[in-house]
């Protein structure tokens, strides 16, 4: 009991905070006009939330096969392998690599070659720094799998390949999903590997090869900026991005469990 | 239909450790066989030597021949093909938690790329009938988990996952070591009506469900088989001393 409210209480409290700050500057016009310049009033973040999902899917496209595909590895065919004692301790260091410095990492390996910034390059930092959590989740899901279910696929004649992907995983996959849940909640916030890297736009941007906006960027800036209209605007910005990644993870928890049957556990 | 099993010298390790030595035998085409012995005898070692289950540990290793109606499974095919046609049923249910009842029977044939709708329909029904479970899940087959089953219940699912690649033999190691007495006799019974259409080789800690089911039984001890005749003899009359202590209760 008393666990459950230090756990809930600090959640509770900034989020109730941020509804207050942020619910009373949120309009339409949030939603779709794109920021004015200082002076005038109104204008919204469209262009951020539009960056913030862009972005979110190249991470993902990029973080979540390679971080699962790394689990797998770990957990069923690397198993007690020098390759894999590598890979788990490289994702290990990953994880705890500051993600300002995962932005810079991008910015010489992507951006200085590409020659500017982009939308890509943003998504690649936030890619690998959903590698680490998803793979290694993968791999405990895995590992949680009993071992008479592995049997009981290879005495049907299975074969091992078959059985990993469709018995072990399939087995595994509500844990998994929780992992890439996390993994995606967890990059959706972050603003340092995006500064050298998305950059951040005052306008319009749908193309992966320019500069474009992210929620986070928008927030970081509007807040440490002199004027009160930028600060109600961040507050809002940052109710919005709570509430999106709410949404997005309970989207595909819905959807995902919608396949599970009576009794399945 | 059921076929022979021959057995010369078989030898099997886990590591160092030498868990069966020169095995020698021929089991029945369409008999039930039933495998006794105190535990750690080797017994389930044997039963997985003749899948080939036993080589996916990896410190496992086994030497010797085993002719399942006159195919060297061990010179002369794949172990995924040997089993499909040797189908297995373990000590603890275990049926695919995160699957319908359906999708379990059907596992077998679906994850080897066989996908005809209508002939998977009666393959399922057929199986599920041949292990007695039909009229207990036939409304639910889509729509509940295989776990969701009571444990005879999920047991004799395990058993119908097994028929349904349309084995040749069908190995049983501790079928009902696991379930309450009403499951067990459900098991038993199923036994004795598979057994015309199936080899079956039963592991069993339980003499008097070896006396019941089969028509033949071997005797192991310490990694060797010390006696193999018919179930008859066996309770009543075994040549060994070794097989007299053990059946009467003097060890294990």
């Amino acid at each position: 009991m008393l666990a459950t409210v230090l756990v809930v209480a600090p959640l509770v409290a900034v989020f109730i905070y941020v509804v207050y700050k942020g619910a009373s500057s949120l309009n339409v016009a949030f939603f779709t006009h794109n920021p004015v310049p200082v002076g005038e009033v109104g204008g919204g973040m469209a262009n951020a939330i539009l960056g913030s999902a862009i972005l979110l899917c190249v991470g993902s496209l990029l973080g979540i096969p390679v971080g699962i595909a790394g689990g797998i590895f770990l957990a069923e065919f690397g198993r007690g392998t020098k390759l894999a004692n590598a890979v788990r301790f490289t994702a290990d260091v990953l994880n705890g690599v500051p993600s300002i410095v995962m932005g810079i990492a991008v910015y010489s390996l992507v951006v200085v070659p590409q020659g500017h910034f982009s939308a890509f390059s943003g998504g690649v930092a936030l890619g690998i720094m959903m590698i680490p959590t998803v793979c290694r989740t993968t791999e405990e899901m895995l590992l949680m799998v009993p071992n008479a279910v592995r049997e009981a696929a290879l005495a049907l004649g299975v074969p091992n390949w078959r059985s990993v992907l469709s018995i072990t995983v399939r087995t595994a996959s509500p844990g998994i999903i929780t992992g890439c849940m996390l993994a995606f909640a967890r990059v959706a916030g972050e603003t340092a590997p995006l500064i050298f890297t998305a950059f951040g736009n005052v306008g319009w941007s749908e193309k992966l090869t320019e500069p474009i906006a992210a929620l986070p960027l928008q927030i970081y800036v509007y807040a440490l900026s002199p004027y009160d209209e930028w600060h109600r605007l961040a507050w809002a910005g940052a109710l919005v991005l709570i509430v999106l990644i709410v949404l997005a993870v309970s989207l595909v928890r819905f959807v995902t469990s919608r396949g599970v049957l009576k009794g399945a556990s | 239909m059921g076929v022979g099993i021959e057995v010369i010298n078989l030898n099997a390790w886990y590591g160092t450790n030498h868990t069966l030595q020169d095995i020698n035998l021929n089991i029945p085409a369409n008999h039930a066989t039933a495998l006794i012995g105190p535990s750690g005898c080797g017994k389930s070692t044997f039963v997985r030597c003749i899948n080939r289950m036993h080589e996916t540990n990896p410190i496992a290793r086994v030497s010797g021949t085993v002719l399942i109606g006159g195919l060297d499974i061990y010179a002369d095919a794949k172990p995924v093909e040997i089993r499909r046609r040797v189908g297995m049923v373990f000590q603890r249910p275990n049926p695919f938690p995160t699957m319908s009842i359906y999708d379990n029977v059907a596992a077998g044939l679906k994850l080897n790329g066989y996908s005809d709708r209508h002939a998977l329909d009666e393959i399922v029904e057929k199986s599920l009938k041949n292990s007695a479970l039909w009229d207990e899940v036939k409304d639910d087959l889509k729509k509940k988990s295989g776990a969701s089953l009571s444990g005879g219940q999920q047991q004799r699912l395990c058993i119908a996952r097994a028929l349904a690649v349309d084995p040749e033999v069908l190995l049983m190691d501790e079928p009902a070591s696991a379930l309450d007495p009403v499951s067990t006799s459900k098991i038993e019974d199923l036994i004795f009506q598979l057994k015309s259409q199936y080899t079956i080789v039963i592991v069993t800690h339980n003499m008097q469900q070896a006396a019941r089911v089969a028509e033949k039984t071997g005797f192991f001890l310490n990694g060797r088989m010390v006696e193999f005749d018919t179930t008859h003899k066996i309770f009543t009359n075994p040549s060994d001393k070794r097989t007299e202590d053990y059946i009467t209760g003097r060890f294990g």
